[in-house]
């Protein structure tokens, strides 16, 4: 097993009454996909807002290659190397493939933007990735199927040596074809070496590419089991009971609420 | 052309070609004509339809009026749409976020109240606005700098307290340094809209209206009831909008415009050919700088004739300097938008503001900002219209002044739900409003007619944009 990339440990996130996040511990590792599973309003948007710099944590500590770092802000998380692909894509549909991709990072002068350079690097990353979807680089989103987007943000995030790419939901909407064709892009990325964290609600998609599965159950992350030795039952029953067998939270008259 | 394949195609896993496209980087004059032909009917219009429209327009007119197409009344509506044209300039970056600045025409009354009183009143705006109206029109330009300066948006600063040192120290009448004064008094004012909008967070419709009739209220109070400031006699204000370039500086302007633009366009294409980068057709290019370089010989050519009613009397020949006026803006907005990080992010916060702010663009100084420009392209403007009517008076920027403006955007293929549009539209749609008005004069239509038919063509683009975005919508999904 690898070191791990990003550590978090003991967590704490609230909305005001709402305690959403209670001392998650997670870990990502490189070269390793980790599905984050849980039912709805378990908390897996709000973790990985945390990691994303979205929302402030209350308590508790983010390691990043075992250092202790803070993240404020998403320009703090982009500064490590995290990169986060929303389900909602977050692209603007009114440009190009080349100008999402850099949004907000463009290269070359505040005032002379250096377009080739930024055109031909979204052409390699997209040729890394083995993405063949798109028919020109210069299209704009607004003419690109589902899947293709999904394919672009996912190129956007790597496109900055990023070190751990979190993925939410990324195939929710998508056809049969194009769910393939991302799940071959997330399992790429983690061959090419980096940490992938997939949030996902579709059981086959996380047993068909993970190498870990961490289950969070109503803001507690009740389990963190490798996929090969985790059987689909395990899953299920760890998202919506919070516990599977000797797996998850202890029994109901041990725990201290 | 040549059909270069691009990178992508060399690397692995080449059996997924089959299923989805291939990236290319050229296609042949064909293809892109097609693609074209692809694009307008998926419902990217752009400014088709005002082109067409304007052609129409101009072939009716010229049909019902003998005096329409005549070298005169050509180089008259251009200077008549001038000022217009550039409120709409500045409002298209307003209306790429999907945002309405309703106060742009009273704004720009109020840059041309100050400007003309400014030169009435010999450099003593203190005189001329009484104490009490001098000392809260300071205040409100330097907290319009202090807002500026809250919002870190720095060009605004600087203009605003320009405005107050030019107020404070009462400089001397000047007509170059009266533009300036008016083109600051814009900028600050677009500075107090931006923050409101921004900032506070109350929507620009609301903000702009409020500020729509308290601006009209302001030129009132500046000018008088039944006043007039004349600018006639200043020579330089009188010239923006009625003087014309000699005949040698008509040419020059002809060829610095035609060959800058073989230049750039050219430059840029070979460049990126070079460089194995997207490109469109050569033979496209090539005919894009032909036709710019073909209308330019033509107008200029046309414009260099003595258009003089009285050719005997008086020579009126040369190039109106409000041409090189509006191409300048017209680059420099271009410019702005196309190649500037901060264009970019304006497309950006248009298109989708939420992606913007994911991707660490401060999207509340981009909307301030567009505020700024807006108002500042207004002051422009003011000085344009000011010029041609000779005179400033308390309906300055009122009445359709707006209404031109935004319709000159919207008509131009500017969308009015945001993320779409360019400078050039504005300068397109004012030519259509500007025939119109023009064209209906001539018929001697009353006012009645000119406003009818001036509010149904904007309708009408209005519905276009709107169907145009749906079948968009549909089309790509």
């Amino acid at each position: 097993m690898t070191e791990p990339l990003l550590e978090l440990v003991g967590i704490n996130k609230s909305f005001g009454p709402v305690h959403v996040l209670h001392d998650v511990d997670f870990t990502v590792r490189a070269g390793e996909v980790t599905a984050l599973v849980g039912d709805n309003g378990a908390g897996k948007s709000t973790l990985v807002k945390c990691v994303a710099g979205i929302y402030p944590t209350e308590s508790g500590e983010i390691r990043f290659r075992g250092e202790p770092v803070t993240i404020h802000s998403p320009k703090d998380a982009a500064d490590l190397g995290i990169e986060v692909v929303y389900q909602d894509l977050a692209l603007a549909d009114n440009l190009d493939v080349v100008q999402n991709m850099f949004l907000g990072r463009e290269r070359g002068s505040r005032w002379l933007m250096d377009e080739s350079s930024m055109e031909r690097a979204a052409r390699e990353t997209l040729a890394s990735l083995a993405v063949r979807t798109v028919k020109s680089v210069r299209t704009p989103v607004a003419a690109l199927s589902g899947g293709q987007r999904q394919t672009v943000a996912i190129a956007k995030a790597v496109l900055w040596e990023s070190k751990v790419v979190l993925l939410d939901e990324p195939t929710a909407a998508l056809g049969v074809a194009q769910t393939r064709q991302v799940l071959d892009l997330v399992r790429r990325l983690a061959e090419n070496g980096l940490g992938v964290v997939l949030i996902s609600h579709n059981m086959a998609d996380v047993f068909e590419v993970a190498d870990r599965i961490s289950t969070l159950y109503l803001g507690r992350l009740v389990a963190d089991l490798p996929a090969k030795e985790t059987t689909h039952s395990q899953v299920v029953e760890l998202i919506t009971a919070g516990r599977s067998g000797d797996l998850g939270l202890a029994r109901p008259e041990q725990v201290t609420l | 052309m040549t059909d270069s394949p691009a990178r992508t195609d060399t690397g692995a896993n080449s059996g997924a070609i089959s299923d989805f496209g291939i990236d290319t980087t050229s296609q042949s004059a064909g293809e892109a004509i097609r693609d074209y032909v692809a694009r307008v009917r998926g419902g990217e219009l752009g400014s088709l339809p005002a082109l067409l429209g304007l052609g129409v327009l101009v072939l009716v007119f010229t049909m019902l009026s003998d005096n329409f197409l005549t070298l005169n009344n050509t180089a008259n509506l251009i200077a008549q749409g001038a000022g217009k044209m550039i409120i709409a300039m500045g409002l298209v970056f307003v209306l790429l976020l999907g945002e309405i600045d309703l106060s742009a025409g009273t704004l720009s009354g109020v840059c041309a109240s100050v400007m003309a009183m400014h030169y009435v009143r010999g450099g003593n705006l203190l005189g001329g606005m009484g104490s009490t109206v001098f000392y809260v029109f300071i205040i409100g330009m330097v907290l319009a700098a202090a807002l500026a300066l809250v919002m870190r948006i720095w060009a605004g600063a600087v203009l605003s307290l320009v405005a107050v040192l030019m107020a404070a120290l009462g400089v001397p009448a000047n007509a170059w340094l009266e533009m300036v004064l008016a083109v600051c008094v814009g900028a600050a004012i677009g500075c107090i809209t931006g923050f409101m909008v921004a900032k506070v967070g109350v929507p620009s419709f609301v903000v702009t209206l409020a500020l729509f009739i308290t601006w009209q209220g302001v030129i009132l109070q500046f000018i008088g009831e039944g006043g007039v400031f004349g600018i006639r006699n200043s020579q330089v204000l009188f010239n923006v909008a009625n003087g014309n370039l000699s005949v040698l500086g008509s040419w020059i302007l002809c060829v610095v415009a035609a060959g800058g633009y073989a230049a750039v366009v050219l430059g840029e294409h070979f460049t990126r050919l070079r460089k194995g980068l997207v490109t469109q057709p050569t033979l496209i290019a090539l005919f894009k700088v032909l036709a710019v370089a073909a209308i330019a010989g033509l107008s200029t050519w046309a414009l260099t004739v003595n258009r003089s009613p009285n050719p005997d009397l008086v020579t009126i020949q040369g190039v109106p300097y409000v041409v090189p006026i509006i191409l300048g803006l017209l680059v420099i907005g271009t410019y702005v938008l196309n190649r500037t990080r901060y264009g970019r992010h304006i497309y950006a916060v248009g298109g989708n503001a939420e992606a913007a702010r994911r991707a660490g663009i401060d999207v509340s100084k981009i909307r301030a900002s567009v505020f700024v420009v807006s108002a500042c392209a207004a002051a422009i403007g003011a000085i344009v219209y000011s010029s041609k009517a000779g005179s400033v008076d308390p309906q300055a920027g009122g009445l359709n002044t707006l209404l031109f403006a935004v319709g000159a955007a919207v008509i131009g293929g500017t969308s009015l739900f945001g993320g779409r549009g360019k400078v050039a539209h504005a300068v397109i749609g004012g030519l259509v409003l500007a025939a119109v008005e023009n064209g209906l004069g001539l018929l001697r239509q009353p006012a009645a007619v000119v406003n009818i038919v001036t509010g149904l063509v904007l309708l009408l683009a209005a519905t276009v944009d709107a169907l145009s975005r749906r079948r968009a919508a549909v089309t790509t999904r």
